[in-house]
């Protein structure tokens, strides 16, 4: 009884609808948060992976904002206009892809980038917004659940772009946009059977996959296996970044404190493997204080995707946001030595500028879905 | 019907799809999560200690400083041995933009050679970018200003010194106080590698090698923070390293200097032995060598050859290792075992006509004087060197007699001095022979071992050291070459060495020292003595024996005739003397290798010894009166040792090699 008198509950509504944001601005408050907490986390993180490189900092900040300009604007665009700007950002897209094939700059042995005057982009991060919009687009101009006819066609419209991808080299980007093509697939409900099916065909491709595959990709997946069996070689990465991460213990070495990071040690620090000074720097409370947050946004992903009011809208959130998770997951799993190491940065953390915006852009995307609903009469 | 499939949206339906889906996805995400917060878990808890060494040994380096390596001085506290200051240029490649460039016009100040180039090129392949790499060891000083005014000119290029070994009087006791010289695989084998972690060098001979325990000190440690490319980023923890201790000889370079200056031009030995305490005053080998050719680290290989290949063996410590048959020398020892015998003829008179037959032989044994000595009693015997009296002697006594009273005197087996490779001399004995010949012993070698030739070899030192006993009257002390020990540690603590008492020999009637002793008197101070002219005008009374020990066997009626002879097996000449003969103050043997006589060539050399030892004013043995008679700077060092370090690391590295990567580096002014 006591505790009763002492528990003030939330006077209902939303805590967001006192703040000095406009309802107007079409912003999703607990969506937003999320992603403000988890880029202005990254950027400390950013400080410390970066030897103190303000400028660094800096420029990743200045994405943060261009992502955060992108977002406002796609949470403006009603979900029923963007519709028809989808096939010219698809098609769109596969130029950029092709353009990169041809006229990209040479970077580690692959070509990826797309220089713009200054600026360079990734257009296979592009990729990872399009390909789902396009899917969607295409499933819901038929019915749903999707018929397996549509189903081939839509894998056509994943394929094309991923076989472009892959043939950048880069295979975990090309892997990720077909996952995220077929999220939206398996949200517009696909039949379980086709997925079995599917499922099958490709483990049993696993073999042709092997030996398409360059060595270094296929020395990744042996080195997850026993990375002690090349250390200084393609297992140093993970041996490092293990170590890191074990390292941090329960509390962590402290910011600024890494001395794997700090000293060189771990490789590709500010990119693909900041997640290992994060777990070095603040351990395991800090991770998992990060894992909250990060599961906080899908979850408010899940959230606007159940609540849509539309089918589109309501497949597209959900691919979006399961797309989002996959990019945590494979980042995480890789770093921590679980999954193979594949080029997948770990998102709004990552140094890295398309990857920043298209995210951000995919949010813009939902929170226009979420704002836009048209409100039922009680 | 089938159109209408198609375009009629079943609202509800699709709803229901959807929402289905999204709950999948929630149960899988929410397992994937529980995967990844597992295996976070796993690394960062369970096996947070494994995971948490292995940072630590990728972030901290454990290097080794190197101690300072301890003085060596004389008892007079002047330097024989030290570690000075030498200057190489470094360069760190990852500094140098244009390597190329960088050379050619660092050339046009340092003299670079293109071996120097040659060997730059081939450590920086092996080194790290960070490393820092020598390009020019050994700078002159003119190089070093030259470089040190131009310095802004060459980022990456530095000046680093380290300590070398340096002897500042060269070749002077050269054989006792030794050299360091680069650990070599034999080394490798008797060494504990541990407490050579970082160094390089070690004592090859003398005290150097000897002492080396006392002289290495303890290496130290430094942690050392490094990244990846093992540039050192802090020091986190640092154990000093201890220096060596300082050690002070018995040996007193002036008498040394003048006695090896007397032995100039020969070969052979001269060892000076306080009687009192068994300090080793003076040890002189010749011909001798230059230390510091040993301690630059670059030993000249043609000079090294020259020196171990030449026929004279320079290297050859002929002092302590040099074994010579005793020649007459060993007369005093035996007419002193006579006399304890109580021997008929030793206490009266024998008749030396020239020769000797054994009974029932016809083979002669000659006395070294044709026309022999006359009437001889021990006394005349000992001053004229009479060989027949000597033969009778040996005859009575017997060989197994001699072996034990030559054994009591410490002939035949090392005197134990702390010096590598001592001879251990020899004294023959029946056994001996049946073990090393095979055969028995004849009764004419009794009679040559009489006088010190046949089996019977003895180094310099057992020589002097036996005249040592003679002159402290038969109480025997082990010959020493430390004088005291100053611990680097206690700030100048010295621990001074006790004369070491050896097993006690039988007690000799006074009378037998002193019949004994004035016959030795009677070598250099009576008109008939054998040494007479060296004694001539000589301030002090010296108690000695000459011997002039045969190389060359001649046969039986030939004439030994010098000039006839290869110099090499002319005969070596021996001396043995202790002065004052009332009151010793030093005990000298004296061996000259095919010098001839020994009271012409070797007593000359004994005299000039014993004149520079007794004509200036002895030493004082407390320590605070020996500092005070040292420079003051060398004052310093001996009150507190540390100062050297801590003195030296202000203004140059201390780093006693090149190997070292650790050390104290402090950029030099």
């Amino acid at each position: 009884m006591m505790w009763r008198s002492i528990t003030i509950t939330g006077r209902g509504g939303s805590l967001f609808s006192r703040l000095p944001f406009p309802r107007e601005l079409r912003l999703d408050m607990p969506l937003l948060s999320g992603v403000v907490l988890l880029v202005f986390f990254g950027l400390g993180v950013l400080y410390s992976s970066s030897g103190q490189d303000e400028a660094l900092v800096l420029r990743q900040f200045i994405r943060f904002i261009v992502g955060l300009m992108a977002m406002l604007v796609l949470a403006h665009i009603r979900p029923e206009r963007l519709h028809y700007l989808i096939p010219v950002i698809y098609v769109g897209c596969l130029l950029l892809l092709v353009g990169v094939l041809f006229i990209g700059d040479v970077a580690q042995g692959a070509r990826r980038w797309l220089r713009v005057g200054p600026v360079g982009i990734q257009p296979s991060e592009l990729a990872k917004l399009a390909v789902p919009l396009m899917v969607t687009y295409f499933v819901c101009a038929g019915s749903v659940p999707v018929r397996a006819t549509r189903v081939a066609i839509a894998g056509l419209l994943i394929a094309v772009p991923v076989a472009m991808i892959m043939a950048q080299p880069d295979l975990g980007t090309s892997m990720l946009v077909a996952v995220a093509g077929a999220f939206v697939l398996f949200f517009a409900g696909m039949s379980r059977v086709l997925i079995a099916l599917l499922g099958a065909i490709a483990l049993a491709a696993m073999p042709l996959l092997w030996s398409m595959m360059h060595d270094y990709q296929r020395q990744r997946i042996l080195t997850l296996l026993n990375p002690q069996d090349d250390p200084l070689g393609a297992g140093y990465h993970i041996i490092q970044s293990t170590i890191a991460i074990g390292s941090g213990g329960l509390y962590g070495k402290g910011w600024l404190n890494g001395t794997q990071s700090r000293l060189d040690f771990l490789p590709e620090r500010s990119t693909d493997f900041i997640f290992a000074v994060i777990s070095e720097e603040f351990g395991l409370l800090g991770v998992l204080l990060l894992l909250v947050i990060y599961f906080s946004v899908i979850g408010r992903g899940l959230f606007i995707a159940y609540h849509a009011q539309e089918t589109f809208g309501r497949i597209l959130a959900g691919a979006l946001t399961l797309t989002f998770f996959c990019y945590v997951f494979v980042n995480i799993g890789m770093v921590s030595g679980i999954l193979p190491v594949v080029g997948i940065p770990l998102p709004l953390i990552s140094y890295g500028g398309t990857s920043m915006v298209t995210l951000m852009a995919g949010f813009g995307i939902m929170m226009s879905i979420h704002t836009h609903r048209r409100l039922l009469s009680a | 019907m089938i159109g209408n499939r198609y375009v009629v949206q079943d609202a509800q339906r699709e709803s229901k799809t959807v929402s289905s889906r999204l709950i999948v996805a929630l149960v899988i995400v929410a397992a994937l999560a529980l995967v990844l917060g597992l295996r976070l878990a796993h690394l960062q808890v369970f096996k947070y200690r494994h995971f948490a060494m292995l940072s630590e040994d990728n972030r901290v380096r454990i290097e080794p400083v190197s101690p300072t390596r301890g003085i060596i001085f004389d008892r007079q506290g002047e330097i024989l041995a030290q570690n000075l200051p030498v200057f190489s240029l470094e360069v760190i490649p990852e500094v140098v933009d244009d390597m190329d460039a960088m050379i050619a016009s660092l050339r046009r100040i340092v003299d670079i050679s293109d071996e120097d180039l040659h060997a730059f090129r081939l450590a920086m392949k092996s080194a790290r970018r960070s490393e820092s790499v020598p390009l020019r060891l050994r700078l002159e000083d003119r190089e070093r200003a030259r470089f040190e005014v131009n310095r802004h000119l060459f980022p990456g290029v530095n000046v680093r010194a380290w300590l070398a070994r340096h002897y500042p009087f060269g070749s002077v006791g050269a054989h006792v106080i030794g050299y360091v010289g680069r650990i070599d695989d034999r080394d490798l084998r008797r060494i504990d590698v541990n407490a050579y972690r970082g160094q390089s060098r070690i004592g090859k001979i003398g005290i150097e090698r000897s002492y080396e325990d006392l002289l290495r000190g303890r290496v130290g440690y430094e942690h050392v923070e490094t990244d990846v490319r093992g540039r050192k980023l802090q020091v986190l923890e640092r154990r000093d390293p201890v220096p060596g201790q300082n050690l002070f000889l018995s040996i007193d370079i002036r008498l040394q200097k003048a006695a090896e200056e007397m032995l100039e031009g020969h070969k052979g030995a001269v060892v000076a032995i306080e009687p009192a305490t068994g300090f080793v005053l003076a040890m002189a080998s010749a011909p001798r060598f230059d230390l510091n050719l040993f301690s630059s680290g670059t030993v000249d290989a043609d000079a090294y050859l020259a020196l171990s290949q030449s026929p004279d063996r320079p290297l050859f410590h002929r002092a302590i290792s040099g074994q010579y048959p005793p020649g007459s020398t060993v007369k005093p020892f035996l007419g002193l075992a006579g006399l304890d015998r109580g021997l008929e003829h030793a206490r009266s008179k024998a008749w030396c006509r020239g020769w000797l037959t054994l009974p029932g032989t016809t083979r002669r044994y000659r006395d070294w004087r044709a026309g022999g000595h006359g009437i001889v009693g021990v006394e005349e015997a000992i001053e004229q060197s009479c060989d027949v009296y000597f033969y009778v002697l040996a005859h009575s006594l017997g060989i197994d007699s001699m072996h034990e009273y030559l054994t009591e005197f410490g002939f035949g087996e090392p005197t134990g001095i702390r010096l590598g490779s001592e001879g251990s001399g020899l004294v023959p004995s029946r056994e001996w022979k049946r073990r090393t010949h095979g055969q028995g012993w004849y009764p004419g070698e009794t009679l040559i071992t009489g006088i010190g030739q046949g089996f019977m070899l003895a180094t310099p030192l057992q020589l002097a050291s036996a005249t040592a006993t003679v002159a402290n009257r038969g109480e025997r002390l082990r010959p020493q070459l430390i004088h005291r020990i100053i611990s680097a540690q206690k700030s100048g603590h010295a621990e001074f060495m006790q004369a070491q008492r050896l097993s006690p020999m039988r007690a000799y009637k006074e009378d037998d020292w002193d019949e004994i002793i004035e016959a030795m008197v009677g070598v250099m101070h009576d008109r008939r003595g054998t040494a007479y002219e060296a004694g001539v005008g000589f301030p002090w009374k010296v108690a000695s024996k000459t011997g002039t020990a045969q190389v060359y066997s001649i046969g039986q009626d030939e004439e030994y005739d010098e000039g006839s002879i290869d110099k090499r097996l002319h005969d070596h000449a021996l001396f043995v003397a202790f002065a004052p003969a009332d009151d010793p103050k030093i005990s000298v043997a004296v061996v000259i290798e095919n010098g001839g006589s020994g009271g012409a060539v070797a007593a000359p050399v004994a005299a000039g010894v014993i004149r520079e030892w007794l004509s200036r004013p002895p030493p004082k043995p407390s320590p605070q009166v020996t500092e005070e008679a040292m420079p003051l700077a060398r004052v310093s060092t001996i009150r507190d040792p540390n100062r050297i370090e801590s003195s030296s690391a202000s203004s140059v590295l201390v780093d006693d090699d090149r190997l070292i990567s650790g050390g104290v580096r402090i950029p030099t002014p």
